[in-house]
C-alpha cells in the first residue's frame, strides 16, 4: 500500500496512463496502440463489445499481464508491474469478471488471503473479522464473516470480491462487470459505495455490458473497439445511442444471408425446453424454449452473458439433460441420447471453449480433425490410414485450415485455425444440424468472416445451423433469423432486415427511446 | 496445405517432425540413452554383465513389470492410475494355485482339476472382473481413481490373505493322471531360446501397440486423456473406454501373476507387494504424461528395462539392497524432471518443433498455443 502523497492532487488529474499499448497473442493483436487515461475521483466507463479487448487492457493495468509493448505511468512516472501483487501495493486492484475466491475458505479468511494481519500470537483472527464485518456493514451485506464462501449466492459471492478489493485502500479500484450476478437493490448499494470512494478520491474503472446502469455512474465514457480506442467523451455530453455507435462501428462485412434456395423441412425442433440450473437451485436457466429451424436455415441466437444460451446448445447436444421438453431431430424424439448417438444421427455441437471443450491439445490437427469420424475409416478392426488420411486433408482443404500439415501439433495453430479445426471436425460427421456456441469468440475479425461464409456455404447446401454471439454485428451477417434470448426465454425474433438497436433493446442491453 | 505435411511421421497421435537437433534427439530419446549408459557401465563394471545369459534372465525379470506396465500404461494414457495391479498379480497366482490343487465340489462329492488353459482364462476372467470393479468405482460413480485403486489394493490382497490362510500354494506343477500339468511351462520354458515370459511381454506389447496406434479405441483413448470434455463432445463413449483400459490393466496384472507364480512354482499371497509403484515408474520413465493423453508403449518397455537393468545391474556388482533403492528412486525423479522439460518446451515453442531448419515461415503465426490466448475477449 502506498504512503499518503504529499502533495493533494485535484479531482480530475491523470492518475494513470497508458500510453501506446499493445498486446499481442501469437499472430493476434488485442489492443493496437490504446492510450487510457484514469482520473483522480472519477468514474471511468470502458466500453466494447466481446473481443474488444476491455479485459486485456484491465489485465495489464492491474499487473496480470505484461504489454507486448507501451509504458504504463503512474503519477507521471513511468511504472512497470511485476505482478498483481506489485500493482496491488501501489494501490491498484481489481475485481475481476470471473470470481477469484477460494470455495472453501470463509469469508474472512478470503478478505485477507495473501495478506494476513499478524497479532502478537499468530494472525489476528479478531480483527480480520471486525475488518471483514465493516466491510460488510458499508456494503449493506449481512455476510458473517466466518460463512463458507461457497455457502453464498453467485451475488454475495460478487459482494465478497467486491469486499476484498475495498479493504486494500486503494487509490485505483478497477471493476470487471461487478454487477453480472447482482440484483437491482444490490447494484444500488455499489454504486452508493463507489460515489463514496470517488468523493475520497479513489478513481474507479468500470467495466459493465448494461450500459444504461454503466451511463448512471461513470464520468467519462471510453469506447473500445477491435483493439484500439474509438470514442471518449465526458458523460454529460453523451448518451445510449452514442455508446452503441461508437461499440459496434463500421459494419464489418460478416456477409450476407444464403439465398437462392427454399428451405427445406424442419430439421431441429426445440419443443417447449426447460433446464434447470446446474448449480441447483430452483431456477430454470432456460424456461419453456420453442424454436424450429428449417434444413438451411441459418439462426442466430443473441443474448446477454446468463441469458442461457450456452445451456440451451449444451441440452440440444446432449450434454445436459432437459428439465421439461423435448428435442426432435427431423421428428424423432432425441432427448434421452447420448452425445455420441445424436452426433450419429447427424446433430453436433461446436462448443464455447474450444480449449476446454473442444480440442485435445495432446494430439495433431489430424487427429482432432478426425476425432468425430473414426468410424468412416475403420476397416475390419484397423484404421485405415489412406482413408484417414484422405478425410484429414480433404478437411483441411475444405474449412481452409493454415497448418503446417496433419502432424503439426494443434497448438501451432492460430485461434481462428483452432476454431476452423473443431468446425471441421464436426462437418466430417456429415451432419444435419450444426449448433456453434459462438463461433468468433477469441478470433480476429478476417478469421471470423471466413468461419461465417463456411457456414453460408453448407447451409446452402442444406445444413440447418444455430449459432450463438454476444456482439450485435454478427447478428446481421449470415443470419436468415435472429433470435434474442434474455433470463431463459425467447424475448424476441427478427429477420435479416432488423437493426442492432433493436436486437439490444430486447436483450435487456438498452432500452432505446 | 504446404509440403510439410509429408514429413509428419507419427507415433501415436505425437508428432515428431522433421527437424534436427541434438538436444531435442537426446530429450526425446532419453530413456533409451539412459538404457544404453545403464549396460555400459555395468558392463565395464562387471565381467558377467554383458552376456546373452544374464540379458535373457534379466529380460525374464523385467517381463514381469513390463506387462504390468503396458496395462498401466493405457490406464495412464487415460489419465488415471491403477495401484490394485500388484494386488491383482498376487492375488491372480493364489487362484492360480488354489484351481490346481483341486476344485472341491462338495455337495457333488468329486474334486475338478481344471486343465492348464481353463485355469489361465480364469485367471485371466479374475483380472478383468478386478478392472471392471475399478472402472465402474471411476468412470460411474466418480471416485478418483487414485483413491478407488487404493481401495482395491487392499480389498484384493486382503482377498489372497483370505484364500490361503495367509499360507503359500507350493505345488503348482501338476499331475499326469489329472491332465492339468504345463502350468510351469510359462516360467520355465524357452522357445528359440527366448524365455516364454519375454515372449509374452513382446506378444502383449505388439497387441497394446496395434490397439493404440491402429484401432478407433486407441484414439479414443488418447483423446479421452487428453481432453476428455472435448472426447464426449466429439462422440467418443469416454466412460466405456474409461472402464475398459482398467480391465485390460487388470488383465495384465493376471497374466504377470501366472508368469511369476509359474517361475516360483510356488503362489504366495503377498506376491506382487508394490510391483504397481514399478510399473507406474516404468510409465513415467518411458515419456508417458501423468496428466494423460501422452505416452507410447515403446517409451514404457524401453522404462521396464532400464528398471530391471538398473536392479539386477546393482545386484551383480554387489551392491546394497538398499543403495539399489536410493538408485531407482533418483532414476525416477530425473526422468519425470525431464519430462516436466520436455512439455513445457512444447507448450511454450509449439512452432518451433521442427526446429530451427524448417517451419520459420509459419512460426509468426503458429506460436499461439498460450491457453491465455483464449482470454482476449474483452
Amino acid at each position: 500500500m502506498n504512503a499518503a502523497p504529499q502533495f493533494e492532487p485535484a479531482a480530475g488529474d491523470t492518475v494513470l496512463a497508458a500510453r501506446n499499448i499493445v498486446k499481442s497473442y501469437g499472430g493476434t493483436h488485442a489492443l493496437k496502440g490504446v492510450n487510457f487515461d484514469i482520473r483522480r475521483g472519477e468514474v471511468t466507463t470502458l466500453f466494447g463489445e466481446n473481443g474488444a479487448g476491455k479485459s486485456t487492457l484491465m489485465k495489464i493495468l492491474s499487473g496480470v499481464e505484461t504489454p507486448t509493448s507501451g509504458s504504463i505511468e503512474l503519477d507521471g512516472r513511468p511504472v512497470v508491474f511485476s505482478s498483481t501483487v506489485d500493482a496491488r501495493d501501489r494501490g491498484i486492484s481489481i475485481i475481476h469478471q470471473e470470481l477469484s475466491l477460494a470455495p472453501n475458505l470463509s469469508v474472512r479468511d478470503n478478505i485477507f488471503m495473501g495478506r494476513e494481519l499478524r497479532g502478537a500470537t499468530g494472525l489476528d483472527f479478531a480483527e480480520e473479522a471486525r475488518q471483514t464485518r465493516m466491510l460488510m456493514a458499508d456494503l449493506e451485506e449481512d455476510i458473517d464473516p466466518m460463512t463458507l464462501v461457497q455457502d453464498l449466492r453467485l451475488g454475495q459471492q460478487q459482494i465478497v470480491e467486491i469486499a476484498r478489493a475495498l479493504s486494500v485502500d486503494s487509490r485505483i479500484l478497477i471493476m470487471d462487470e461487478p454487477t453480472s450476478a447482482l440484483s437491482a437493490t444490490e447494484v444500488e448499494v455499489l454504486f452508493k459505495v463507489i460515489r463514496d470512494l470517488t468523493a475520497r478520491g479513489v478513481s474507479i474503472v468500470y467495466i459493465s455490458h448494461h450500459l444504461e446502469e454503466a451511463l448512471q455512474i461513470t464520468d467519462h465514457a471510453v469506447v473500445l473497439r477491435d483493439g484500439a480506442i474509438t470514442a471518449t467523451a465526458s458523460a454529460r455530453t453523451i448518451d445510449l445511442e452514442w455508446i452503441v455507435r461508437n461499440m459496434v462501428g463500421e459494419n464489418f462485412d460478416l456477409g450476407s444471408p444464403p439465398t437462392g434456395y427454399a428451405f427445406g423441412d424442419v430439421a431441429l425442433s426445440i419443443d417447449d425446453v426447460s433446464i434447470a440450473d446446474v448449480s441447483g437451485s430452483d431456477r430454470l436457466v432456460v424456461d419453456r424454449l420453442s424454436l424450429d429451424v428449417r434444413a438451411g436455415e441459418i439462426v442466430c441466437i443473441y443474448g446477454l452473458m446468463g441469458a442461457g444460451r450456452t445451456e440451451l446448445l449444451e441440452c440440444v447436444a446432449g450434454r445436459l439433460p432437459v428439465t421439461g421438453g423435448r428435442v426432435l431431430l427431423e421428428g424423432d424424439d432425441i432427448s434421452r441420447l447420448s452425445i455420441a448417438e445424436r452426433i450419429n444421427r447427424g446433430l453436433v455441437l461446436v462448443p464455447e471453449d474450444r480449449q476446454r471443450d473442444g480440442l485435445v491439445q495432446t494430439m495433431t490437427v489430424g487427429a482432432n480433425l478426425s476425432l468425430a469420424s473414426i468410424g468412416a475409416f475403420v476397416k475390419g478392426m484397423l484404421l485405415s490410414r489412406s482413408r484417414e488420411r484422405s478425410l484429414i486433408d480433404g478437411t483441411i482443404r475444405d474449412v481452409r485450415v493454415k497448418t503446417a500439415g496433419a502432424g503439426a501439433p494443434i497448438g501451432s495453430l492460430s485461434g481462428g485455425n483452432q476454431q476452423k479445426v473443431v468446425i471441421g471436425k464436426m462437418l466430417t460427421t456429415d451432419p444435419k444440424v450444426m449448433l456453434l456456441d459462438e463461433p468468433s469468440r477469441g478470433i480476429d475479425v478476417g478469421a471470423k468472416a471466413e468461419v461465417f461464409r463456411l457456414l453460408g456455404e453448407r447451409a446452402a447446401q442444406g445444413l440447418a445451423v444455430v449459432f450463438s454471439t454476444s456482439e450485435v454485428a454478427e447478428c446481421l451477417g449470415i443470419a436468415h433469423r435472429i433470435i434474442v434470448m434474455r433470463r431463459g426465454r425467447i424475448s424476441a425474433q427478427f429477420g435479416a432486415d432488423v437493426t442492432k438497436e433493436q436486437i439490444m433493446a430486447a436483450s435487456g442491453e438498452a432500452v432505446l427511446v | 496445405m504446404t509440403s510439410a505435411s509429408q514429413n509428419s511421421s507419427r507415433s501415436g497421435p505425437r508428432t515428431s517432425s522433421g527437424g534436427f537437433s541434438l538436444a531435442k534427439l537426446l530429450l526425446e530419446g532419453r530413456a533409451f540413452l539412459a538404457l544404453m549408459v545403464i549396460i555400459l557401465v555395468f558392463s565395464m563394471l562387471s565381467p558377467y554383465y554383458f552376456s546373452l545369459g544374464n540379458f535373457l534372465t534379466m529380460a525374464s525379470h523385467v517381463a514381469i513389470f513390463g506387462i504390468l506396465a503396458v496395462g498401466m500404461l493405457l490406464v495412464i494414457l487415460n489419465g488415471g492410475i491403477d495401484l490394485s495391479v500388484g494386488s491383482t498379480l498376487g492375488l491372480s497366482g493364489v487362484i492360480a494355485g488354489f484351481l490346481m490343487q483341486g476344485v472341491q465340489l462338495q455337495t457333488l462329492g468329486i474334486v475338478l482339476f481344471p486343465p492348464v488353459w481353463v485355469v489361465v482364462v480364469l485367471v485371466c476372467v479374475l483380472g478383468a472382473l478386478v478392472g471392471l470393479v475399478n472402472g465402474v468405482l471411476i468412470a460411474w460413480l466418480k471416485v478418483p481413481a487414485f483413491v478407488a485403486t487404493l481401495g482395491m489394493l487392499y480389498v484384493v490382497r486382503g482377498a489372497a490373505l483370505l484364500m490361503t490362510n495367509g499360507l503359500t500354494y507350493n505345488d503348482l506343477g501338476g499331475k499326469p493322471e489329472l491332465g492339468n500339468t504345463g502350468f510351469d511351462w510359462l516360467g520355465f520354458n524357452r522357445l528359440f531360446g527366448i524365455p516364454i515370459g519375454v515372449l509374452v511381454m513382446v506378444v502383449i506389447a505388439i497387441i497394446g501397440s496395434i490397439i493404440l496406434n491402429r484401432t478407433a479405441f486407441g484414439r479414443w483413448l488418447y483423446a479421452s486423456g487428453g481432453n476428455e470434455r472435448a472426447a464426449e463432445l466429439s462422440g467418443v463413449p469416454v466412460k466405456k473406454v474409461q472402464v475398459s483400459v482398467y480391465m485390460l490393466s487388470g488383465i495384465c496384472a493376471s497374466v504377470a501373476g501366472l508368469i511369476l507364480s509359474s517361475e516360483l512354482t510356488s503362489a504366495g499371497p503377498t506376491a506382487g507387494n508394490s510391483y504397481e509403484l514399478t510399473a507406474i515408474a516404468a510409465v513415467v520413465i518411458g515419456g508417458a504424461a501423468l496428466t494423460g493423453g501422452r505416452g507410447n508403449i515403446r517409451g514404457t518397455l524401453v522404462g521396464a528395462f532400464v528398471i530391471g537393468f538398473l536392479s539386477d545391474g546393482l545386484v551383480i556388482i554387489g551392491v546394497s539392497a538398499y543403495w539399489q533403492t536410493v538408485f531407482t528412486g533418483a532414476v525416477i525423479v530425473l526422468a519425470v524432471l525431464l519430462n516436466a522439460i520436455q512439455y513445457r518446451r512444447r507448450v511454450k515453442l509449439p512452432g518451433s518443433n521442427g526446429g530451427p531448419s524448417t517451419s520459420q515461415q509459419q512460426a509468426g503465426k503458429a506460436r499461439t498455443a498460450d491457453p491465455a490466448h483464449e482470454k482476449i475477449a474483452g
